[in-house]
């Protein structure tokens, strides 16, 4: 039962074939027997999920049953969960009870799913590895030496291993399409103001954008149903109609162009990345599909505006940190100093003060036009790029990392190395767009990501696409040997 | 770009943040690091260039100035560390 789809759970619950508290039932106990070598969760809520269960099944027993009804998923601990524990992966918020729901979990509520909990992260999303989380790291469920990427690690690890089916997760430079890449899942970053960001702590709020973890595009269409929309109670969200995501996928791909920006396909890149890229274009030459060079002139330009650009708008969201209202508050404040201070630097972690500080000095009087403005104008310039390569192609296709999987700690001493794991994923979020990660290889046994990047809103063809591929290879049904 | 150490003592205390005396050497070498990284934008020329601050350059919505919410004083200061009669308690701030 466990490796079922989504869209599978959906046709079996609906004929019958098992209940819900059944699925929820045999989720809950693999998670509790295998989870202590993934630790891909914070907080695991199997009270509330049986309930949920129980609730799903007897209104279908009613006849009221929907697609949704009684499907077992997990959230990201980035979304506030009415009377759950809501960590964001940090000391800080390691005894925030959430007091609301984000609209992302109301929205699944609403639709009759099962939340079995919430996954582990890289603290308040920051990194590319897990291995940041005040929880602890995440073992990738290839190679549990390995990292399963950041800052969605837990979400990945958890679909990889076939705890859930599906996951919610967040991406501000790539959290969702790295950690999907390095896991041998299918991960979707929307559109920015796709899915409201109310309720999901922020990090960089001009980038922050949630999105879907699962085994398939057809499941990713499936989630982004429930979750795109408009809402009121955040501002950045946009009103736009949300099509029917599960209608398109089976439309043919024939005649559809293809880019390939020139920069993403360095001479640095490993000639194994190289090749598992470009055996899945192949493929889509082979469905229709037309390939174009493209440029993308500005692209090594992402990663230095975006450790700009990140780190300010960190730097005055997590003010609210500050020991008062909720969260973390150190022992025996001498003065209102003192309780900031001292509750704020035992409270987060080494990444995230570091990303506070650049922010505050990139803010800082007589700094502000060298660095912000600058990093904004610069971020036009990407968005302009890409703009450009989307009148020409309908879709851009290209590596999602510049390696597979790599070990716990070995990127961990020079933060700058780090950053450089988001060097293929980081544009796309400055510029807005939407994108897909979606499993097209292996090296080294290891699973390797292809990059899908789509017009705004435009979610819908890029999901075509990705169903598309899956339609026509197996790379998203390969799993870790002992699952 | 290299900060000295006193840069790095500055900076957090406009972040209020503690930090350990043994940590600022680290800091100092891995935002300078990061601040190396970050300094390629200057040789970029950006002179007729508009800055983009929302990627869709959406501007701010407004609403009715209407009550939208209701009072849940009680309810949201249950995750507060210290309240008092319905106020969050702090050290003396003025003595």
């Amino acid at each position: 039962m466990h490796n079922k789809t989504i869209a599978e759970i959906s046709r079996d619950l609906a004929a019958g074939e098992y209940s819900s508290v059944e699925i929820t039932t045999e989720l809950l106990s693999r998670v509790q027997q295998l989870d202590s070598e993934y630790n891909s969760f914070i907080t695991v809520t199997a009270e509330q999920a049986l309930a949920q269960a129980r609730a799903a099944d007897e209104r279908r027993a009613a006849g009221n049953a929907e697609a949704w009804t009684g499907i077992p998923i997990a959230h990201k601990d980035i979304f506030c969960t009415n009377g759950v524990l809501t960590t964001c992966g940090s000391k800080m918020l390691s005894n925030f009870t959430a007091p609301y729901d984000a609209t992302v979990i109301d929205k699944f509520n609403a639709a009759g799913a099962v939340s079995l909990g919430k996954l582990n992260m890289d603290e308040f999303a920051m990194g590319s590895s897990n291995e940041s989380s005040f929880f602890g790291p995440v073992a990738n469920p290839w190679d549990k030496e390995r990292v399963p990427g950041g800052s969605s690690g837990g979400s990945a690890a958890a679909v990889a291993a076939r705890l859930v089916p599906g996951a919610t997760a967040t991406d501000t430079g790539g959290s969702i399409r790295q950690p999907a890449a390095l896991c041998g899942v299918t991960g979707l970053k929307p559109t920015y103001g796709r899915i409201s960001r109310w309720g999901m702590i922020a990090y960089a709020s001009s980038l922050d954008q949630a999105g879907t973890i699962t085994r398939s595009a057809e499941d990713a269409a499936l989630m982004l149903q429930i979750m795109a929309g408009f809402d009121a109670r955040d501002s950045t969200c946009m009103n736009q109609a949300v099509p029917d995501y599960s209608a398109s996928l089976n439309n043919s791909i024939e005649g559809m162009t293809i880019g390939l920006p020139a920069e993403y396909f360095r001479d640095d890149l490993s000639a194994d990345m190289q090749q598992a890229v470009r055996n899945a274009i192949a493929e889509y030459e082979k469905m229709g599909a037309k390939v174009k060079e493209i440029s993308l002139p500005n692209a090594h330009l992402a990663i230095p505006a975006y450790y700009i650009i990140a780190p300010a708008e960190c730097s005055a969201n997590l003010s609210r940190m500050d020991g008062v209202r909720f969260g973390y508050r150190c022992e025996d404040p001498q003065d209102i100093e003192d309780l900031y201070k001292r509750s704020r630097g035992e409270g987060f972690g080494g990444e995230v003060k570091r990303r506070i500080m650049v922010g505050a000095y990139a803010l800082s009087a007589g700094f502000y036009d060298a660095y912000y403005k600058k990093a904004q104008q610069v971020r036009r310039l990407i968005k302009n790029d890409f703009a450009a390569a989307l009148q020409e192609v309908d879709l851009i296709a290209g590596p999602v990392t510049p390696t597979p999987a790599f070990r716990r700690g070995e990127k961990t001493s020079d933060p700058v190395e780090m950053y450089l794991e988001d060097i293929f994923t980081i544009a796309l979020n400055l510029a807005g767009l939407p994108g897909m990660s979606v499993p097209c290889g292996q090296v080294n046994g290891l699973p390797v990501g292809l990059q899908l990047i789509g017009n705004y809103f435009d979610e819908a063809r890029l999901l075509n696409a990705a169903h598309q591929f899956q339609q026509a290879t197996d790379w998203h049904l390969q799993k870790p040997a002992d699952i | 770009m290299a900060l000295d150490q006193q840069q790095v003592r500055d900076i957090a205390d406009l972040a209020r943040l503690q930090l350990d005396d043994n940590q600022i050497t680290e800091y100092q070498k891995n935002l300078s690091n990061i601040l190396d990284l970050v300094d390629q934008l200057s040789a970029v020329d950006t002179s007729a260039v508009e800055p983009l601050a929302h990627p869709l350059d959406a501007v701010q919505r407004l609403r009715a100035d209407e009550v939208s919410e209701s009072n849940q004083r009680e309810h949201f200061q249950q995750c507060a560390p210290q309240t008092e009669n319905g106020y969050y308690l702090v050290p003396r701030v003025v003595e």
